[in-house]
């Protein structure tokens, strides 16, 4: 019995490295989208502009307080309502990128106000503007403490791209959910299902860890 | 959008949000007591010195943290039927959700008690104290302290995945919010009442963070 479903699974092979493609996709596009946005956000969360930075911080914590189930529906059954009609995918980009911009601007915000203050002083001292501060000594800095955060950002990135599976993106969970239609064996389905995103998110959470070890090392 | 928000739908179906926004609590609540057993149990085996003990729960963090809670959800949902075990969905629910956590608290105090300095471990060792007397009375108690920020941390990523127990059809906050969108033709409202829900608990959540780090300021800290 177990060996018969075995080889029926194999008939959905396709399926499941097209789902496969679809989380991959979804996440790398998020990430870089959410990733530009989240590092204006934490510049501006970190600056000096004292109301902007508090209307980000209400904006973030509204996205970070609500589960992500929730936006999705948002995005897919409320804009429609306000005149914009999305479809499930860009429904599940928009989404996703704007969580993950939520967290990349918390990330980067507190990498910005990890750099000792000395070097924004020297920085001052060696006549540059406030921009050139920021672009030159500052974001390099700051980037390089928050790099083994951003990659377990993106860790969670292709595991919150599981969620949107509910408005019927036909990524990794979501072939899976349609195959155990047809083969109920729950257990060797999600399984498989699982391998794959343990095969996408393992080595970076390898990765991870060596970067946050080398960063450890440095600092002391 | 907001402008003709019906307000009068949400106070009809008040008690229904009311009972979701308690049985989201619950299982929450249910499913961080199961996350602390878990995690400490991990946690425990992970840092002890025998390999056939930490081997099976370094790889259970491994596999949970690198695998989303959905794909686990349905693991279970769909699996459990097959192995003989007939459980209610709310109950798989919060197995789910203990599961999941487990994982995310074992490697939180795991790094606590990396945190603490080496020389406690060898001074209270040259001092003649067994592993548990050492563990009891030099380390945990300095490893527990600064824990309590992440896993409170941590119980807020929990309180909002218990919304994916709704998708296994699970009556909870986001659920009584989807029926109001189905039932009534009201997204607008039925979501804005869940978001509402789970901020309020956000909130809370933050606040408690924010008070224990208040009153928890380790000596040297800004």
């Amino acid at each position: 019995m177990f060996w018969f479903q075995v080889e029926r699974l194999l008939n959905y092979w396709p399926l499941l490295l097209k789902g496969l493609g679809m989380t991959v996709s979804l996440s790398l596009i998020s990430l870089l989208i959410g990733g530009v946005i989240g590092l204006l956000f934490g510049i501006i969360r970190a600056g000096r502009i004292r109301w902007l930075s508090f209307v980000v911080g209400l904006y973030i914590d509204l996205f970070r307080g609500t589960p992500f189930l929730v936006q999705v529906f948002i995005c897919f059954f409320i804009l429609p309502s306000v005149g914009i009609e999305l479809s499930a995918f860009s429904a599940g980009v928009l989404a996703l990128s704007n969580l993950s911009a939520c967290f990349i601007g918390e990330i980067v915000a507190s990498g910005i106000k990890a750099v000792p203050r000395g070097q924004s002083e020297a920085a001052l001292s060696s006549g540059f503007r406030h921009w050139q501060q920021l672009r030159l000594i500052i974001l390099p800095q700051a980037l390089r403490i928050v790099r083994p955060s951003l990659v377990g950002q993106f860790i969670l990135l292709v595991k919150d791209s599981s969620v949107i599976s509910a408005i019927g993106i036909m990524d990794l969970t979501r072939s899976g959910w349609m195959i155990v239609q047809n083969i109920p064996n729950g257990l060797l389905i999600f399984g498989v299902v699982g391998v794959g995103y343990f095969i996408i998110c393992y080595p970076m959470i390898f990765l991870a860890r060596r970067m946050e070890r080398r960063n450890q090392s440095s600092l002391l | 959008m907001l402008g003709n928000l019906n307000i009068r739908v949400i106070f009809e179906y008040f008690p229904a949000l009311w009972q979701g926004f308690l049985n989201t609590l619950m299982m929450s609540g249910l499913g961080f007591a199961g996350a602390m057993i878990l995690g400490i149990i991990a946690c425990a085996l992970t840092i002890q010195p025998l390999r056939w003990l930490r081997a099976p729960a370094v790889a259970y963090v491994d596999v949970i943290r690198a695998t989303p809670l959905l794909a686990q959800l349905y693991f279970l949902y769909f699996g459990l039927p097959r192995l003989g075990i007939l459980l209610p969905e709310i109950l798989i629910g919060i197995v789910a959700l203990a599961l999941n956590s487990g994982a995310y608290v074992a490697e939180i105090i795991r790094s606590g008690i990396l945190a603490v300095p080496r020389g406690q471990f060898e001074a209270s060792m040259s001092s003649g104290l067994t592993y548990l007397q050492r563990m009891r009375f030099i380390i945990l108690p300095q490893a527990i302290r600064p824990t309590v920020s992440p896993l409170i941390g941590q119980a807020i990523v929990l309180v909002k995945d218990s919304s994916l127990l709704s998708l296994i059809s699970v009556v909870e906050l986001a659920r009584v919010g989807q029926q109001i969108a189905l039932d009534r033709f009201m997204p607008v409202e039925g979501l804005a009442a869940t978001a509402a829900g789970f901020l309020i608990i956000y909130y809370m959540l933050k606040a408690l963070a924010a008070l224990w780090s208040r009153f928890n300021r380790l000596p040297g800290q800004a």
